[in-house]
């Protein structure tokens, strides 16, 4: 789960993290008001979406008066941003970020992960602030000082000395990342994130540290002990379809296809894309219906895949504790509840397989019923491209 | 003499009175593993369908069941700690199917683990082990399995049951297939189940299932050029899983472009491995080799 910048501000304020003075505002009026609040010379007003690349897209501008704060708040809000990362579609802005401008001497980056090889959390600590951390790794490998954190004593200073030897800072600067990297490992681990990334972290003429962006990312298996943290979600930010899946407890992603896929578990759900590519098709979507899926959930998944104005669905099923003759029900239940207009190409395997094929015949729908993962592959690209052609 | 677990398993089900568990205690039992304990705090002293002892901690079931091999059903609030007791009490084969482990529990329960050498666990987030005719343990549906001498490994459960009804139609035998889980921090890593089938005498060839997200399957591709020996066939699933998205397994995400398919897939033929071309076709192309 992700949350906003002047979301993750404050988090980052509560864990005694400096950050710049700011407020958020959903109207032209609210920035203005948040302006004269703040005060000052200078303001910066940020838009608000999920993605990464605004300052690129123009999501991020300077304001030098109040009127400016006011008429750059009003062009962002209701503005598509289509950023690196939000895809050719892009996001509308719905909130902005009024901030008071910050002196910089000098930006450095400060990011930390769930490091997979380590099996800890892991900081890298970069010179190269303001700048995507992927390129700076690509062109400047030795400008990123990489410190694995052991979760027994937690983040010790002596890592930071020796980040910044190899980085070339000096001993007063180092001291401050220190105290700065610890409070934001306590915060990394009281609120379960998966990712936390302060770029720029800017060092100002002062000589204090201050987060200048920030971007958290939350693991969504902890969200149930991090109330806090689920009160922050912005369900605007989400694809309404996957929205509506979750709720049903459906694994759902939709994609730019024709073809929609209803599978159970994560695996056989990529495989089955991959094998719809493999034979020149283009799957609508990821779905994996789960282990238990009854009637209801499978007449969701369904609901949810004709609303993606899918050409052709295949359903691909591996029964093992989930029996084949009751996802046959449900595909027969909810291709009547439904009434079902695209062709339904449909694989079952595993457990009673012989009574779930048997089911579907009977039902008296057009379902072709196959007896591979290929074959069903092949069908389903040819009824999509027939569909397609008419 | 097959891997992980076989016909010598002294089973205790942690979590034995939920749904899962006693759903999953009840076929494990009627396919002839020794399921000799349940564990399950509060419930210490009663039985389970009047036949298995429920003991109110591991160490008493290691103590007077003789348990050797535990198996996690606990919901993912409480399945670090029962991972960590397990490893306590001295059960040295640990499997953990409870999927939604927080992975911060998972790094606190692997650091944990390093004081424990002879432990191994199996997991989380995985269908389990099971060696075909000896003993299953996890949630795999028995029937499709045939006992025989190919081993396989996934990241997925129903992945692994395509590969196993594939070579079972084939008429091709498994010695033991595992499943070591979708999450990004897990017990058991391609490398550890790698070498004990290249270890087992009874594992003539090995089917190996990756998927996108983190580099395990490159690192298992490195080992495999230098230490495996055996014939091994590949496949990666999510050659088109957008970047970004987590698909369906928390581990699953292809993040700052790194963890693609197709890194996976070149790392793998580079070693030796023999890609399955599409999904369908993993039994067929172990076929060929063999």
């Amino acid at each position: 789960m992700n949350i906003h910048e002047y979301q993750a501000k404050e988090l980052l304020r509560s864990y005694g993290i400096p950050v710049p003075r700011g407020q958020v505002a959903f109207t032209a009026d609210e920035a203005e008001a948040a302006a004269r609040h703040l005060g000052g010379e200078l303001w910066v007003v940020k838009a608000q979406i999920h993605a990464g690349g605004r300052g690129k897209a123009g999501g991020v501008k300077l304001a030098r008066s109040v009127a400016e704060v006011r008429s750059l708040a009003s062009e962002l809000l209701g503005k598509t941003l289509v950023t690196k990362q939000t895809g050719p579609a892009g996001k509308v802005v719905q909130r902005v970020y009024i901030e008071e401008g910050c002196d910089i001497a000098r930006e450095l980056y400060l990011g930390a992960v769930v490091d997979r090889e380590s099996s800890s959390v892991s900081f890298m600590l970069s010179t190269e602030g303001g700048t995507e951390i992927e390129e700076v790794a690509e062109q400047h490998p030795e400008k990123i000082a990489r410190i694995v954190i052991h979760p027994g004593v937690g983040i010790q200073a002596y890592q930071l000395r020796d980040a910044g030897v190899q980085l070339g800072l000096d001993a007063k600067l180092v001291r401050g990342v220190t105290g700065f990297a610890q409070k934001l490992y306590s915060a990394f681990l009281a609120l379960d994130c998966s990712m936390a990334e302060i770029n720029p972290l800017v060092v100002n003429r002062a000589g204090q540290l201050i987060a200048l962006d920030a971007k958290m990312g939350f693991d969504s298996n902890a969200l149930y002990r991090q109330h806090g943290v689920m009160a922050l979600r912005d369900l605007s930010e989400e694809e309404p379809s996957e929205i509506k899946a979750s709720e049903y407890g459906l694994s759902y992603i939709k994609l730019d296809g024709n073809i929609g896929c209803l599978v159970n578990g994560a695996g056989l759900a990529m495989a089955t894309m991959d094998i719809l590519k493999h034979f020149g098709g283009q799957p609508a979507n990821f779905l994996d219906v789960g282990g238990s899926a009854t009637t209801e959930r499978v007449t969701e998944a369904f609901r949810i895949l004709l609303g993606d104005h899918v050409q052709a669905i295949f359903v691909n099923i591996f029964g093992g504790i989930m029996k084949c003759d009751t996802i046959a029900n449900g595909l027969v239940e909810a291709a009547r509840t439904l009434s079902l207009d695209v062709p339904l190409i449909v694989r079952l395997e595993g457990t009673n397989v012989d009574l779930g094929k048997k089911i579907l015949a009977e039902s008296g729908l057009a379902i072709t019923s196959v007896d591979s993962m290929a074959e069903g592959a092949q069908k389903a690209v040819a009824a999509a491209s027939d569909a397609g052609s008419r | 003499m097959a891997i992980f677990v076989d016909e010598h398993t002294r089973l205790a089900v942690q979590g034995i009175t939920g749904s899962a568990g006693a759903f999953h205690a009840r076929q494990m039992i009627e396919y002839g593993t020794q399921v000799v304990a349940g564990v399950v705090p509060g419930k210490g002293g009663q039985s389970f369908d009047d036949s298995v002892p429920i003991f109110e901690t591991v160490g008493e079931s290691v103590r007077e069941a003789g348990v050797n091999t535990s198996v996690i059903y606990v919901p993912p609030p409480f399945a670090a700690d029962a991972i960590m007791e397990a490893a306590a009490a001295g059960v040295t084969m640990i499997i953990a199917i409870t999927e939604g482990i927080p992975v911060l529990d998972m790094m606190r329960v692997k650091h944990f683990l390093r004081d424990f050498p002879d432990t191994r666990l199996v997991g989380p987030n995985c269908p389990g082990v099971i060696s075909p005719g000896k003993a299953k343990v996890g949630i795999m549906p028995a029937h499709i399995h045939l006992p025989g001498r190919v081993g396989v490994i996934s990241r997925s459960g129903t992945l692994t049951y395509e590969a196993v009804g594939q070579l079972t139609a084939l008429g091709i035998g498994q010695s033991t297939c595992v499943g070591i889980g979708g999450d990004p921090i897990n017990g058991t890593d391609f490398i550890d189940v790698l070498s004990a089938f290249q270890a087992d005498d009874e594992t003539d060839a090995v089917i190996m299932i990756g998927e996108i997200g983190g580099s395990a399957e490159e690192r298992a591709a490195a080992w495999i050029g230098e230490h495996f020996t055996k014939p091994i066939v590949g496949f990666i699933a999510g050659s088109t899983a957008p970047p970004g998205k987590r698909m369906g397994h928390a581990g699953a995400i292809i993040s700052g472009g790194k963890g693609t398919a197709t890194e996976k897939v070149a790392a793998m033929e580079a070693a030796g491995v023999r890609m399955s071309p599409n999904p369908s076709e993993m039994g067929h192309t172990l076929a060929s080799l063999i």
